[in-house]
């Protein structure tokens, strides 16, 4: 187990190695100078020098990626280009707030597509299965930050149900979770769906109804423990989805965490930061997805883990 | 027509005939097939009804009109500019990036994931390390990073998307080809001395085809989203050139007084993922009739 863990850790050096190079890379050889963005054009060539100097622009790229590296290494992400922050300390104070929104929204996913799956699987082909799934996709469909600017007027604002902006309480996540749970709700039912009508072909399951269980026990009891098994391990990709899809949401509802920090960085390309939520969200997803494997080991004793 | 002769006239299709029938019997499917259809021929043909200059013509007496207003069936923004002449050249340049973008895709997908497959081998872990390297970071924001990395700009935006999309295509790709090498009627054609060139494309492409389209259909949706996304956040196509996205990030101020115009757009962008969506899921069910059980 131990060595498993260790292994799936190691294999994320080179994942990261490898994006961080491709992102540095290219933001190397595209045109513009990063000194003259950051000066504007009225700097004159010598604080353009002294500036392509302090960032050390004037290195070669394998050494400047070194450097760089050698710093992630140390926790030290460095400072942004425009603002001057710590890029690390910026992060650590903003990640509660996209820790919080990712997980209140995975866990709506997850209390509302599991049931809607169970039903649809159970009146497959009836009107219900095609209500559910098309009311599903319908919500899949719609871009999140559409329905987040929509549900900000009408529940926040013009009902005053929930605040409209901002990361205060719990409270303030709620529409920001909803909205960011919308994304993944189709692909949680179907999944769901899916799975509990491959499961109900088995023997199993029709040894249980021979024996005259009711259909709830048949369900609740024999289908879905084995039916979530693949439900388990799409949450780890889910994950992934909502912290990209978290870019829109939190900039549609203020909320100050890692990913509306990118979108700034983004239009002034402020490489510090981008590169930075970049290691930082791909450490993220793999140990998530670390974490769902060994789940999915500890809930099914068949699967066995073998790196 | 008795059950009998279905069964004979359904024997007697092709190949592809099969596939169009099973298609045509879902309901979902066509009817998102008819909606997008119907998109894609008016925003095509827009021209023909539509005159370009409306798309930027400013005028302050005819600002914030609601929808049904005379000369404005959308109603216009806050610039007095036509809506509906927005949504709709704002629709050539949401479809038409996310075919390019998906088509963009498609090509790098289909080479890497091709000689992944067929050579196998090195040349198979390479490719797909590089694959895994890519679908480490979630794609929207990989996206955000090469548009940093290249700067801001349509054609930027396309190539950052491409990049994000690529590695799913390769590997649906790779795995068909996989499951394909090892087929009996492939081992069959070789042993009659066919050569490879004719194995891959008469035999393994066609057959290893439909996981590809079937992908490259679902993922268009998804691209005109993340199209969609990026302009809101003001670093994909910029305003005032009409995108879906674009429109509504340009509106967003008066959306609290004027509903419409951030309904207009979303319902647009909605339409049509949900559209690309069921025939996505058709074409699955309709060229692998075994998923549908």
């Amino acid at each position: 187990m131990g060595k498993y863990i260790l292994k799936r850790l190691l294999l994320l050096i080179p994942v990261v190695i490898g994006i961080t190079f491709f992102i540095y890379l290219i933001m190397s050889v595209a045109p513009g100078d990063p000194a003259r963005l950051i000066l504007g054009e009225n700097a004159t060539a010598e604080e353009i020098a002294a500036k392509r100097l302090e960032l050390g622009l004037d290195d070669p790229l394998i050494v400047r990626y070194i450097n760089y590296m050698a710093g992630v290494l140390h926790g030290d992400l460095g400072f942004s280009w425009y603002s001057g922050y710590d890029v690390m300390q910026e992060f650590l104070s903003r990640l509660p707030n996209t820790v919080t929104l990712g997980l209140l929204s995975n866990l709506i996913t997850i209390c509302i597509g599991i049931p809607l799956g169970i039903l649809a699987a159970q009146h497959q082909y009836g009107p219900i299965d095609y209500t559910t799934l098309v009311i599903a996709m319908l919500f899949s469909s719609m871009p999140a930050f559409w329905f987040g600017l929509m549900a900000q007027i009408y529940l926040s604002i013009n009902l005053k149900w929930f605040p409209a902006t901002g990361a205060g309480d719990l409270y303030h996540f709620i529409l920001p979770a909803i909205t960011l749970s919308t994304g993944g709700l189709a692909g949680q039912v179907r999944l769901t769906r899916t799975s509990i009508l491959e499961v109900n072909k088995l023997d199993y399951v029709r040894t249980a109804r021979s024996k005259g269980c009711s259909e709830n026990q048949i369900v609740m009891h024999h289908v879905l423990r084995n039916a979530l098994l693949p439900v388990i391990t799409s949450i780890g990709g889910h994950f992934a989805t909502i912290l990209g899809g978290a870019i829109v949401t939190e900039s549609v509802f203020a909320i100050p965490g890692v990913a509306s920090l990118m979108i700034n960085a983004v239009k002034v390309r402020d490489v510090p930061v981008v590169m930075g939520v970049i290691v930082f969200i791909s450490v993220f997803v793999g140990v998530v997805n670390l974490l769902v494997d060994l789940c999915y080991a500890a809930v099914d004793p068949r699967v066995k883990l073998t790196a | 027509m008795s059950k009998k002769d279905r069964k004979k006239s359904l024997s007697n299709r092709s190949q592809l005939g099969m596939i169009a029938f099973r298609f045509s019997k879902n309901k979902l499917a066509m009817l998102g097939l008819i909606v997008i259809a119907v998109l894609m021929i008016v925003c095509i043909s827009a021209p023909l009804f539509i005159d370009y200059t409306l798309v930027y013509k400013q005028s302050m007496a005819v600002r914030l009109k609601g929808p049904g207003t005379e000369g404005h069936i959308l109603g216009t923004d806050q610039f007095g500019r036509d809506l509906l002449a927005r949504i709709i050249y704002g629709g050539r340049i949401s479809l038409l990036a996310g075919l390019a973008v998906v088509g963009m895709a498609l090509v790098v997908g289909v080479i890497l994931g091709g000689c992944a497959g067929y050579f196998g081998g090195k040349v198979d872990n390479v490719i797909m390390r590089i694959c895994d390297v890519f679908m480490a970071v979630p794609r929207m924001l990989l996206s955000m990073a090469v548009v940093a990395a290249l700067g801001q700009g349509t054609f930027n935006m396309l190539i950052a998307l491409t990049v994000a999309a690529f590695p799913g295509f390769a590997r649906t790709v790779r795995a068909s080809i996989m499951t394909l090498r090892n087929q009996e009627y492939v081992e069959a054609a070789k042993c009659c001395g066919t050569s490879s060139s004719r194995i891959i494309f008469k035999h393994v492409v066609p057959n290893g085809l439909g996981p590809v389209i079937v992908s490259a259909t679902l993922q268009l949706g998804g691209t005109i989203l993340a199209i969609a996304s990026l302009g809101f956040l003001g670093i994909g196509v910029s305003s005032p050139t009409p995108e879906w996205g674009t429109i509504l990030s340009e509106n967003r101020t008066n959306i609290r007084y004027y509903p419409y115009l951030g309904f207009v757009p979303g319902f647009f962008i909605a339409i049509s993922v949900m559209c690309l969506n069921f025939v996505g899921d058709g074409l699955r069910d309709a060229l692998d009739p075994r998923t549908k059980n």
